[in-house]
């Protein structure tokens, strides 16, 4: 969980974020890499919380990238205010934050200290596994707008967005879940307790006295368990059988029922002590298995959408001053002001200033975009520069990224189209199982009536497919850990039984097949000296375009040059004075000229030209890089998986790409959002089963409409569309391992399968023969149940281990 | 023997002590989160020269 950094000396690294420090500043005998990492140490060792570096090595999060203080004006809205906040009096207010860069024993300490920066915060505690931090503090002497540009000047930046409006109900069912199995454990144990004597058999003195004592001590008990903690099982099997499907509740439910009334009339009738203490043991194995398979990767979110995505506010401007306005209420016609890397809205026209824009999240490009005055800019983008004002020309919900969600695919919850093998299976669990119970009733009838009734309902008890029920949820929850731990998030664990159905996969292109950041950079032409590097290298230091950050690394030199004057032309490039040198560094076309026509272009790279003292020098030459092991993980996939390719870019790569997918037709270039989804609605027709990997807002319609949708993403705090898997791209090698490991898991469904049908036909030859004593199934129960949990978690981990993962 | 029916009656009683102490603590909180306490004990020693007292859990409301 905590990052440490032992092995690194201190004099390298930054001493707050231990980032490697590029400019050295020193403060305190300390090292920092930038201005934002010194005021934070400044601010925590004046304010004596030093020990915040003491509990971890460099906890700090890197302060390069500051947030504007004016972008947290729109929490003084009282109405934005009061949406976040959970409650709310004259004295006290709460609110829970998400903080998605929360990430050590550090990070927990020093936001459980944040009293002692603003002491009108009385009360901060933090929820790590969820990464909330819960805060009470006085809103008369400090505001949410105050705290919150606390928290993100000192790294701790809260994740608001639309989505975090919208107040989400609270989910109360799992300490529901708690309740019931505390209360049928307590009531099992004591069942047993009491059962004891009755099994060794009472002598006549006590068997008078006790056993009506014990028996009803053991109904009471059971009301509880019968009423409360298996409510849930007859709510579901009611349910199943109004809509008419037979789930595997219904023969538990009447098994628990039957189980409850033949013991309570045996008790009564005093004919005999009943099964109470397998009853109460049956839903106490049931439960834990419920709870079992309830595993969810809280920090994770599954289902975000645009709204998560979106900012909760923006400045308008009307009659020429600024205001805060909620995203929600922009209408048609708005003047708004987009800042440095402030996220545009809603489709609209460019007014004023120079836009460039980067779509990455929308298009999976990470080179801005340049716009010119009176251009329409889709809604998603990001804008790097300077301020730029627009005229909104549609509202949030409408404009072309938003509407995809529109789409019937979003209508309605996606239903497994797939039956799981518990489903099928217990269909015709059901209809054996009174098959039998009525055959057996009825032979009875015939040969000793007295025995009928008995064996009906023993059948019903012995069969109760306690087992049965329990092999999924085990086998699949055990999967679902094992494969989190392998950075392979499932939303919930029958999505690894789907998992093993699918016949198809299908990839985006941009940031999951290749890798967002990274790409291979040269340099061509003739070697730079020295003295070349270091001029260029003080001027891309001071563009924040990627390009630019990508040459500046790679360059790596630190020491930068007196500037004398820098000019940056949006979409083309910069020009600067630096040193006495005339440098121009930016696009082929605008550093060459006219030369530009003579020169072979390479449509495959980004090229970034150099000249100095009007003399070009070469290029830059960034070639976007494929995920390592790619070509290994499709050669190997493509044995049992159809491979197909969509890409929103153009088919400028479609040679490179042809090395890897073997099928020329299976490769799709120029696909808008909904082409995406409506061509895995065109594959689902033709009755594939479809896996969508994709990373962007642009791939949403097709993970949603995709019978899986995996999204990939470099960092899991970050954004990611809506999925049903999310998965940490440095494993994408690991992918057939993944596959290869949910159809082992559905081998291991089977075979626990087979075990516990074994156990209940034991029991029901007994049963039919109307000699199943309490005994013999307060035994077979837990035994079965126990041999189906330990025989699946134990063989699902081992599959794991032989499949390679950890 | 009848000493037999006070025992049973006194193990109960004990018993359900306990699953009311259980429901308890499930009600007020202590099984939301199973992580962060483990870390929050070590700061004991980082907080010595502190006098706060220590900080109470936060009940969502509304």
């Amino acid at each position: 969980m905590a990052t440490k950094f032992n092995n690194i000396t201190q004099t390298d690294n930054c001493y707050h974020c231990g980032d490697t420090c590029e400019t050295i500043l020193h403060f305190d005998n300390q090292w920092f890499c930038c201005v934002g990492c010194r005021s934070v140490y400044q601010l925590l060792s004046q304010n004596n919380l030093c020990s915040y570096y003491d509990i971890e090595n460099t906890p700090g999060i890197t302060q390069r990238n500051p947030v504007l203080s004016t972008a947290y004006a729109y929490l003084d809205d009282e109405k934005v205010a009061n949406q976040l906040l959970n409650y709310r009096d004259e004295k006290i207010a709460k609110v829970i934050f998400f903080v998605p860069t929360m990430h050590c024993s550090s990070c927990i300490w020093l936001l459980e200290h944040l009293y002692k920066l603003n002491p009108n915060i009385s009360n901060a505690k933090v929820q790590f596994m969820k990464k909330e931090l819960h805060l009470s503090y006085n809103p008369q002497k400090t505001t949410l707008r105050e705290i919150v540009t606390l928290l993100s000047s000192i790294g701790y930046e809260p994740a608001i967005n639309l989505n975090s409006l919208e107040k989400q109900v609270k989910k109360d069912d799992n300490k529901k879940l708690i309740y019931q199995i505390g209360v049928a454990g307590f009531c099992f144990g004591n069942i047993m307790l009491i059962s004891f004597p009755e099994y060794f058999g009472l002598d006549s003195f006590t068997q008078s006295t006790f056993s009506k004592l014990f028996g009803y001590i053991n109904l009471i008990l059971s009301i509880p368990v019968f009423l409360f903690s298996a409510q849930d099982y007859f709510i579901s099997a009611w349910q199943g059988i109004r809509k008419k499907f037979i789930s595997i509740d219904v023969p538990l439910a009447l098994g628990i029922f039957i189980m409850f009334a033949r013991s309570s009339y045996e008790v009564i009738s005093g004919h005999g002590i009943g099964w109470f203490d397998t009853h109460a043991g049956l839903v106490f194995f049931l439960l834990i298995g419920k709870w079992f398979q309830q595993k969810t990767f809280d920090t994770l979110s599954f289902e975000r959408d645009y709204k998560s995505y979106f900012p909760v506010a923006v400045t308008v401007v009307k009659d020429s001053s600024e205001m805060t306005v909620p995203v929600t209420s922009l209408a048609i016609g708005d003047r708004i002001i987009i800042r440095n890397n402030e996220l545009i809205p809603s489709d609209a026209i460019l007014l004023k200033g120079d836009a460039s824009v980067d779509f990455s999240f929308v298009t999976g490009e990470s080179e801005p975009v340049a716009k010119v005055l009176g251009e329409i800019i889709y809604a998603g983008g990001r804008q790097k520069g300077a301020t730029i004002e627009l005229e909104v020309c549609k509202k949030v919900s409408q404009s072309y990224l938003t509407q995809l969600w529109n789409n019937d695919a979003f209508a309605k919850d996606r239903q497994s189209h797939i039956e799981s093998f518990q489903q099928m299976v217990s269909r015709y669990f059901t209809f054996a199982l009174l098959l039998i119970a009525f055959g057996s009733a009825s032979y009875w009838l015939f040969v000793n009536p007295v025995l009928a009734l008995n064996a009906f309902t023993a059948v019903l008890i012995i069969a109760c497919p306690c087992a049965l029920a329990l092999s999924s949820p085990f086998a699949l929850g055990t999967a679902m850990r094992i494969l989190g731990r392998n950075k392979f998030y499932i939303k919930a664990p029958n999505v690894v039984e789907q998992l093993a159905h699918m016949d198809t996969l299908v990839f985006d292109k941009t940031g999951t097949l290749t890798q967002a950041a990274a790409s291979n950079i040269s340099f061509h032409c003739i070697e730079l000296s020295i003295e070349q590097k270091q001029l260029v290298a003080s001027v891309v230091a001071q563009s924040i375009h990627p390009l630019s950050q990508k040459i500046k690394g790679y360059l790596q030199i630190n020491q930068n040059l007196h500037i004398d004057s820098f000019e940056e032309v949006t979409g083309k490039g910069m020009i600067a004075e630096v040193d006495g040198h005339h440098l121009q560094i930016g696009s082929r076309n605008w550093v060459l000229g006219i030369a530009a026509k003579e020169l072979k272009q390479n449509h495959l790279a980004s090229q970034v030209y150099i000249s100095i003292d009007n003399e070009v020098l070469g290029y830059f030459e960034l070639q976007q890089a494929y995920r390592t092991g790619l070509a290994k993980v499709l050669n190997s996939l493509r044995k049992t998986y159809n491979e197909y390719l969509l890409s929103g870019d153009n088919d400028k790569e479609k040679k490179e790409l042809m090395k890897f997918f073997s099928k020329e037709n299976h490769l799709h270039f120029n696909q808008s959002p909904s082409d995406k989804l409506d061509f895995i609605k065109g594959l689902q027709k033709d009755n594939n089963k479809v896996i969508m990997l994709g990373d962007g807002l642009n791939d949403a319609g097709a993970l949603k409409a995709a019978n899986i949708g995996i999204s990939v993403t470099e960092n899991t705090a970050h954004f990611s569309p809506a999925s049903d898997v999310i998965m940490d791209a440095s494993m994408f090698e690991q992918l057939p391992s993944f596959l290869q490991f949910s159809k082992n898991t559905l081998k291991v469904i089977h075979v626990s399968f087979i075990i516990s049908l074994i156990y209940n036909i034991i029991g029901l030859s007994l049963a039919i023969q109307g000699t199943l004593s309490p005994l013999f199934a307060a035994i077979l129960m837990p035994l079965s149940s126990v041999t189906v949990i330990a025989f699946t978690t134990i063989s699902t981990t081992l599959m794991a281990k032989k499949g390679g993962l950890q | 023997m009848s000493i037999m029916f006070i025992l049973i009656g006194t193990s109960l009683l004990l018993a359900i002590g306990f699953l009311t102490a259980f429901i308890w603590s499930v009600k007020s909180g202590q099984m939301d989160d199973d992580y962060t306490p483990s870390v929050r004990i070590l700061f004991d020693d980082f907080d010595k020269k502190d006098n706060k007292e220590i900080i109470e859990p936060i009940e969502i409301k509304k």
